[in-house]
Parts: C-alpha cells; sequence; structure tokens
C-alpha cells in the first residue's frame, strides 16, 4: 500500500510501485483532469503538484508519492474560481480543453513563485506545457490578466 | 463519467415536420434525445430535431457536429437559440449521437456552420413558431398578436406572458409548421448571431471536468494497448504473448482479425494486451515477441521517394486544366522563372491521442469515442462486427483537438472488436509513439512553377505541377496520382489572370495511409504558389503585394471548369459561393494595412506575406520575422479573414491564431520521414510542435460580410508556410523551397 494524499484526502493504492502517478490518478482514483498527452515529459499535459511544486505525473512512478501532497486540476479550487481559472475564462483561453488542466496548474506554479512574470519569464517558464491548438497568446494574457490579482495578494500579505 | 454506463432512456417520440427539404432529414421520424451520459429530463417535450423544451423553461439544443475546440458546442445553440428567441443562460447543449437524420455529422471540411446554418435557423425558426402557436390557441387570440422573447410569449395587447416551458407541451402536440412560413430576424434582431458568446463548456475545461476519449471508464472495463504492424499491409506472422502475460495487471493478449486490403478505415493489424489498467497494458505491450511478415510497403523510404517525385516534377505531366498555350508562350517569352517546392509527410498529432470505448452485448454496440464522425463510427463498427448499424449507438466524446486524424474511425473499430472478443467492456488506449507511427499522414509532395515575362515585366504565361500520393490511394489501393477533390484545394483553382496556363499533374503511389490534415491539399499547394509569387515579385523588382494585386488582375468571378478542370469547390456550387476575386484583394488589402507589412523593417527583419482562397473562405497572411546567425525568430503574424456570415467572432478569431499556429508549426518544424516503410519519429521530442516560446504575437482581423458563411476552422492554415518563408527571403535572401525551415536554419 502506498499512502499519498491528493486534493487534501488521504488515498491508499495498492498498485505497482512503479506505476506513474498519472496513471494511479486517472484509471484508479477516477481524477481524470490530468491528461495523457505523451508519456515522456514532453507536453505537460499530466502538469500536477506534489508539495507545492509542478511535477509531470506522466513519468513520477508512485512509489516516489508516498507521503506527499498531490494538487490535480480537481482540487485547484472548490468552485472554479481560482484566480487563474477565472483569467482563463476571461479570455476564452481554451479551444479543446485538452492541454488546460496542465497549462493552469503550470500558470498557478509560475505565479505563485513569480507573481508578477516578465513575458520571458511567462514563455520560458510555460514552454514545457505544449497546445496543439494554438492558444498560446490568449494564455500569456490570462496569465498577465491572473497576476495581476497575485500582486495584489501580495501587497496586501506584505502590508499585514 | 460516473463508473458505470447509465440506461440512457430508450424512449421515442415519433412524430413528423414539415421541415426538410434538401440534404437533411428531417420530414420522416423524430429521434429520441439521448443526452451523452445523462438521462433525458423527463419533463422535456421536443419540437423538432434540434429542440426541446422543459417545464423548467430550460432549453435542450443537440449539437450534432463534433467539438474539437471550434467551438461548435456553442456555435450551433448560438444559432437555433436565437431564432426561437430563448434567453440564453436557459440553453443546454445535448450531443448528438449519431444519427443519419442530422444530415452529415463528419466534422471536416470546415463546413459545420457553411452547411448548417439554415437549417439550424430553420429549426429555432420552427419551434417558436410552435410556441407562439401555443400561446395563442391558449389565450384563444390571433396567433399575428403574440410574439417569442427571451424564453416567453408575450401577448402585444395585454400584459400577458407565458413561459416557453409552460407551453411546451400543447406546442409539441402541435404540426410544425411547412419551411415556407417560417419567418426569420434580420440581422439586426440577432441575439446571438454574430456575437462574441463565451464557450459553453469554459466552466467544465477549466475545472478538468470536460469528459474526452481517453477519460471514458466503465464499471469492468479492460484497458487495451496494441502493438500494430509498423508497415502498411504488414500482418502478425507469429507471437509470443507469454511474458506479456506475466506483467502485473495483465489480463490476455489476443491477435487482431487480419484486415483485408486497402487498408481504408481498417485496424492496422496487431496484436492487442488487455488489462487492469492503462499502465500495465502498456508494459505487456512492451513484452509482446511479434514476428512480421512486412510486405511490399517495406521497401518505401520517403528520402528516395522524395527525391523521385522531385525529379520527375520537372517533366511535361498530364494536363488537367488548360487555358490558352502556355508552352508556345514561354518559348517567346523575354524571360522565365521556374521553381520546384517540396514538403514531407505531415501528422496530426492532436494533444489527445485517440481513445474508444466499447461494449458489444446481446448483439448490440455501444461505443465511446474522440470521433469526427460518428456516423462512420457506426458504419464502420457495424461492419467489423457483422451487425447492422442499428445495433450501433455511438457517443460523441470532447475531442482533444482532431485536425483530421478522429474522423477516421479506425480506432473505434479496435475498440468494438476487443470488446466482442473479450465479452467485456474494453477502452483502447492509443499512446503518442501510436498516434505518430500509425496514422493517416499529409501527403509528401513535390510542385513545379514556371512563369513566362514580357520585356514589360508582366507575366504572360503560367505552368503548374504537382505530384504526391492521393488519399484515394488509402481507399483503393490502386489509385496512384492526384484526384480531382485534391487538384481542387489550391492548385486548380489558381485565380489568375493569365490567358495562357496549364496545371498538371504527375504521377505518385501510396506507401503508408495518407489522410487529409487540416486544409489538405491546401497546405503544400499554397505554399508552393504563394512562395512562387513572391518570387515574381523578386524576380520582377515589384513589391509581393504588388505581383499579387497583378497576377490576379480585374474584380471578377473565375471558374476553372471552362478551363476543362472538374473543379470541386467544396462542395458547393459556384453560383452561391464563387470564386470571387474581390474578395481575395479585399483580405489582401486588410491585412496589409493592418499588420504594416507594406514598410520598411529594421536590418535582418524582413515582412512576408500570402492570400489563399479555401474552404470557401478568404484569408491573407502577413508574417514578420528577424533572421540572425542562422536562426528563425517570428516576430509577429497578422491574419485577416472573410469568411461571410460569422456566428461567434470570438471563436472565429480563435481559430484563426490556431490555424496560423498550425501552419507556423508545419512549416518551421513539421516532418515525418519513413524508412523501410515505418514512420521513424515517435513522440513531440522528434516531431516537434510549436511551444510558447516560438510564438510570435498574433493578431486575426474578420472582413465584415453578408454573404453566406464560409468555412473557418481550416483557411487560417494554408498561407501561412508562404507568408513565412517569403519574410525569411526578406529578411535574409535566403529562399527556402524545402519544408521544414529547421533543414536548414535553427528555429
Amino acid at each position: 500500500m502506498i499512502n499519498f494524499r491528493v486534493n487534501g484526502e488521504q488515498r491508499s493504492v495498492d498498485v505497482d510501485p512503479s506505476m506513474p502517478l498519472l496513471w494511479v490518478l486517472r484509471d484508479v482514483l477516477d481524477l481524470t483532469g490530468s491528461k495523457f498527452g505523451c508519456g515522456i515529459a514532453q507536453c505537460g499535459a499530466c502538469t500536477v503538484h506534489i508539495d507545492a511544486q509542478p511535477v509531470r505525473a506522466c513519468v513520477m512512478p508512485i512509489s516516489a508519492v508516498a507521503g506527499k501532497d498531490v494538487l490535480t486540476i480537481e482540487g485547484l479550487s472548490p468552485d472554479g474560481e481560482h484566480p487563474v481559472q477565472q483569467a482563463w475564462k476571461q479570455h476564452n483561453v481554451p479551444q479543446c480543453g485538452y492541454c488546460q488542466s496542465g497549462q493552469i496548474m503550470s500558470a498557478v506554479a509560475l505565479l505563485s513563485s513569480n507573481p508578477s512574470p516578465s513575458d520571458e519569464e511567462i514563455d520560458n517558464y510555460m514552454q514545457g506545457n505544449i497546445c496543439r491548438c494554438g492558444t498560446y497568446t490568449r494564455i500569456r494574457a490570462a496569465i498577465k490578466d491572473a497576476s495581476a490579482h497575485y500582486s495584489l495578494a501580495k501587497n496586501v500579505g506584505d502590508e499585514a | 463519467m460516473s463508473a458505470q454506463v447509465q440506461n440512457v432512456s430508450r424512449r421515442r417520440f415519433l412524430k413528423t415536420t414539415g421541415i426538410g427539404a434538401g440534404g437533411l432529414v428531417l420530414g420522416g421520424i423524430m429521434p429520441a434525445f439521448s443526452p451523452v451520459w445523462a438521462e433525458h429530463p423527463q419533463s422535456s417535450n421536443e419540437l423538432n430535431l434540434f429542440v426541446s423544451i422543459n417545464k423548467d423553461n430550460t432549453v435542450n439544443i443537440v449539437c450534432h457536429r463534433s467539438e474539437m475546440g471550434q467551438g461548435i458546442r456553442t456555435s450551433i445553440p448560438q444559432v437555433v437559440a436565437d431564432e426561437l428567441c430563448a434567453q440564453w443562460d436557459k440553453v443546454s447543449v445535448i450531443q448528438g449521437l449519431a444519427d443519419e437524420r442530422y444530415g452529415s455529422q463528419n466534422t471536416d471540411g470546415s463546413r459545420s456552420i457553411r452547411r448548417f446554418y439554415t437549417t439550424l435557423r430553420q429549426m429555432g425558426a420552427s419551434a417558436r413558431t410552435m410556441l407562439e402557436q401555443a400561446a395563442a390557441d391558449l389565450w384563444k387570440v390571433e396567433v399575428s398578436t403574440v410574439y417569442a422573447k427571451d424564453s416567453f410569449v408575450h401577448h402585444k395587447d395585454s400584459q400577458r406572458k407565458v413561459s416557453f416551458g409552460y407551453l411546451s407541451e400543447s406546442a409539441a402536440k402541435l404540426s410544425p409548421p411547412s419551411t415556407e412560413t417560417l419567418t426569420f430576424k434580420s440581422k439586426k434582431e440577432f441575439q446571438f448571431i454574430g456575437k462574441p458568446i463565451d464557450g459553453i463548456d469554459l466552466p467544465d475545461i477549466v475545472t478538468g471536468n470536460a469528459d474526452f476519449g481517453q477519460d471514458i471508464k466503465i464499471e469492468g472495463m479492460l484497458y487495451a494497448s496494441i502493438e500494430r504492424s509498423p508497415v502498411v499491409g504488414a500482418k502478425v506472422k507469429s507471437f509470443d504473448g507469454d511474458a506479456a502475460k506475466v506483467v502485473a495487471g495483465v489480463v490476455d493478449t489476443y491477435q487482431m482479425p487480419e484486415q483485408p486490403s486497402p487498408v481504408v478505415f481498417h485496424p492496422l493489424n496487431g496484436v492487442a494486451v488487455l488489462a487492469s489498467n492503462t499502465w500495465s497494458a502498456m508494459q505487456g505491450r512492451k513484452a509482446l515477441n511479434i514476428e512480421w511478415d512486412l510486405g511490399a510497403n517495406a521497401s518505401h523510404n520517403s528520402d528516395e521517394y522524395l527525391a523521385e517525385i522531385k525529379h520527375r516534377i520537372i517533366t511535361p505531366g498530364k494536363k488537367f486544366r488548360v487555358a490558352g498555350d502556355a508552352y508556345a508562350k514561354f518559348d517567346s517569352a523575354a524571360d522565365r522563372h521556374e521553381a520546384t517546392y517540396t514538403m514531407p509527410y505531415l501528422v496530426h498529432a492532436p494533444m489527445e491521442p485517440p481513445a474508444a470505448t466499447a461494449i458489444v452485448r446481446d448483439g448490440n454496440c455501444e461505443i465511446w469515442a474522440c470521433t469526427q464522425t460518428p456516423q462512420s463510427t457506426q458504419a464502420n463498427v457495424a461492419g467489423a462486427l457483422g451487425i447492422d448499424p442499428s445495433k450501433v449507438k455511438v457517443h460523441v466524446t470532447f475531442l482533444g483537438g482532431g485536425f483530421g486524424r478522429k474522423s477516421k474511425p479506425d480506432f473505434s473499430v479496435e475498440a468494438a472488436l476487443l470488446a466482442k472478443h473479450t465479452g467485456k467492456p474494453v477502452k483502447v488506449v492509443w499512446s503518442r509513439e501510436d498516434d505518430i507511427q500509425q496514422g493517416y499522414y499529409h501527403a509528401i509532395s513535390a510542385q513545379h512553377f514556371a512563369a513566362g515575362i514580357d520585356e514589360n515585366k508582366q507575366v504572360i504565361s503560367w505552368l503548374q505541377r504537382t505530384a504526391f500520393p492521393s488519399i484515394s490511394w488509402t481507399f483503393t489501393g490502386t489509385v496512384d496520382e492526384p484526384q480531382a477533390g485534391e487538384l481542387s484545394l489550391g492548385f486548380g483553382d489558381v485565380p489568375f489572370a493569365i490567358d495562357d496556363l496549364v496545371c498538371e499533374t504527375h504521377k505518385a503511389t501510396g506507401h503508408i495511409r495518407i489522410g487529409w490534415v487540416r486544409s489538405v491539399s491546401n497546405i503544400h499547394h499554397a505554399f508552393a504558389q504563394g512562395s512562387f509569387v513572391d518570387e515574381l515579385a523578386a524576380k520582377t523588382g515589384k513589391s509581393t503585394y504588388d505581383m499579387w494585386m497583378s497576377l490576379l488582375g480585374e474584380d471578377r468571378m473565375v471558374d476553372p471548369k471552362t478551363q476543362g478542370f472538374d473543379y470541386q469547390n467544396y462542395g458547393e456550387p459556384l453560383e452561391n459561393f464563387p470564386i470571387d476575386v474581390s474578395r481575395l484583394k479585399g483580405v489582401l488589402v486588410d491585412v496589409v494595412s493592418k499588420s504594416g507589412a507594406n514598410q520598411a523593417t529594421a536590418k535582418n527583419e524582413g515582412w512576408g506575406i500570402s492570400v489563399q482562397r479555401s474552404f470557401v473562405s478568404y484569408v491573407a497572411v502577413a508574417t514578420k520575422v528577424k533572421v540572425e546567425d542562422g536562426k528563425v525568430t517570428v516576430l509577429e503574424m497578422h491574419s485577416s479573414i472573410d469568411a461571410g456570415t460569422v456566428v461567434n467572432p470570438d471563436r472565429v478569431r480563435s481559430q484563426q491564431e490556431g490555424s496560423m499556429i498550425f501552419g507556423l508549426s508545419l512549416a518551421l518544424m513539421g516532418e515525418i520521414s519513413v524508412k523501410n516503410g515505418a514512420v521513424e519519429q515517435s513522440n513531440y521530442h522528434d516531431y516537434p510542435v510549436l511551444r510558447i516560446s516560438q510564438c510570435p504575437k498574433i493578431e486575426s482581423y474578420i472582413i465584415a460580410s453578408d454573404a453566406p458563411p464560409g468555412g473557418v476552422g481550416e483557411p487560417g492554415t494554408p498561407p501561412v508556410a508562404a507568408s513565412l518563408t517569403n519574410a525569411i527571403y526578406h529578411a535574409s535572401g535566403v529562399r527556402i523551397r524545402e519544408l521544414p525551415v529547421n533543414k536548414v536554419m535553427s528555429v
């Protein structure tokens, strides 16, 4: 049995320890928001957070997740109103939507570590997430908008 | 979806309607509305094929086309709801099952709105008329004194109003009005058509709740991963599945039934590994030991093949469109320019690899698939199982991209065959490697262009030749030259005002599955044509813009049929959708003026432009690049589209953005190579697609037009490649005639 937390809930799974986290999430725990795109950490569609750090779940053996905290798109916010999700809706970012869970999880990780990224910083951070539909310009714009919220939150925090 | 298939209601509302001349089969029986993954509300009253209304005043509108990012699940309801006079927040969408009564559901060819705009308006107007009649009957007043607005019917002479929901039961009992009696809104009355309404599925997508083909799960389901023949036509000589079977989670191995030739939509031959989860199936597959009989196509090497057709293309070919005598004019011309262009095979590589889930039970089959073509899925699955198509129920999930790959139902047939074999639900999961190596590829090609130029630097004669393996080869195994349908895509429809012009083809047979990829043959044809126009501009000392204007000539309608070509015009009559030179010029003028592509640039920078009519829409693209130390940086791309009437301008713009990126990706880096009959690339590391760090600043413009709706999903791609390589030429002096760009420059 491997024990870890997913979106705040304690989970135990009895699987091959080499099974990547992605397949545990999708096939065992029925959390299909994280997507299978390449299987070799090339496309970012499976991006989740482990202990607040973005990882590609498709290459992360479940044995390495024991005792850790996993956050998936399903757990990002209770109501789908996380600032990054709001910005995504504001800019009508998705086309097919398949890569967008991963894009959003990467964007959240970016803004958590860098609340006011420059254009170049956005491109550098987000280049591991492929969107074949070509939503990149809207992703940039949405991150900029969400950034305003993060910067505000940070400033408020500073004052407090 | 939940852990088991819900027992979708089979109730049928049988009814006839007056609507339905033409292709859409509406004159007959109404279908049951079986929403995907949900019970149909028992309180719902169906007014026609596309519209049902619930007691709570909500409206269900059917989307019969597949959603793959183009926004059709928003655009179709926009059209229907507008004529229905429904309130937008009362509308929900039901994804249509495979059903011939919808007319074609094959979501490709950029035709969802183009083909169904009028029908969808009729559906909304018909339902609204029935609701108004029901209200008039209720109030015992003349129907001319009532009107529908915001999901209520109002009485003009009193303050009375009554909800659609209240009226729906009595309205559903009325005979639908005949088409001739329907009234429609004028453009200025539109509430939803032409408005940038938010995507209806946005909330589900940003929370990870949209279910794609890969996401389906059914209780007791097995997961399958299939090792398929590396070469088209190869057969399994023998296989050893013992090592696979000892992999934890693996349940069984199974040799797929051997498929006939030609390949058509049949699955490729191979061996499936069935397991209790995806990972185990994939691991088990790696342990398979298969001996293949590779067959004749194992001799195919794409580099040799390209060299062959490139050699052949400079010799006279088979003429299929002729005006005057171009060859004679070449002899008398003061000058002449020639160039040969090539492109490699390409593959779709949608973010979601294909996936399908099937149950076969009691002579019936139920399928969930990310398919662009539920009806073809139904027919092919029925054929493979030997049952009637009426016994096959096809649910369309969200598609994680399509680009043409998912209009081939081979993966659904695999799921059905495995479900039949095992007696259990089976999900077939394609990996990225499967997707890239077992695709239906965009054809490898060579094009040759020549122009005669007189003393006044005018182009007086024109020759163009093309050679590429035809999509028809996939379906016949014998067709060995481009077909009229493919030559109609940006080649035989050349709109230039040149009296002496000839279009020719050359032989080119198939060796791997050839299919259609976003904008199809337009990709290579527009690259060659748009490049050659730029070359002629350079040769004669004109701007590319002036050369385009000179070649296009006077505003007029072009009919390639008058010069002997069986031109197909995307299945549309030329009377309704002519090749209108003024609209080609219109988008070019628009994009040049808005982008500044006619302005001087800094050193090592350059603009490139190109324009193309495809899918009866018109698109011009301007691209600005910087070339420094052998590296291309794409700085800006601008696109202007004239797609006639537009339903959702935001989704049209997003398709333009995506089309530009798709075209840029293939022009910069797209290459599938084949060695000994097998595709050499396997994943995004060796079949790179554009990343955000390579994405330029992008602008897209829409020309206001009242013309009938044209295509939107594909027309943005064709002009991109030439605009890019032309820009590279103007920035660096390097002319790229063989794509992709990364053969000679870093990108």
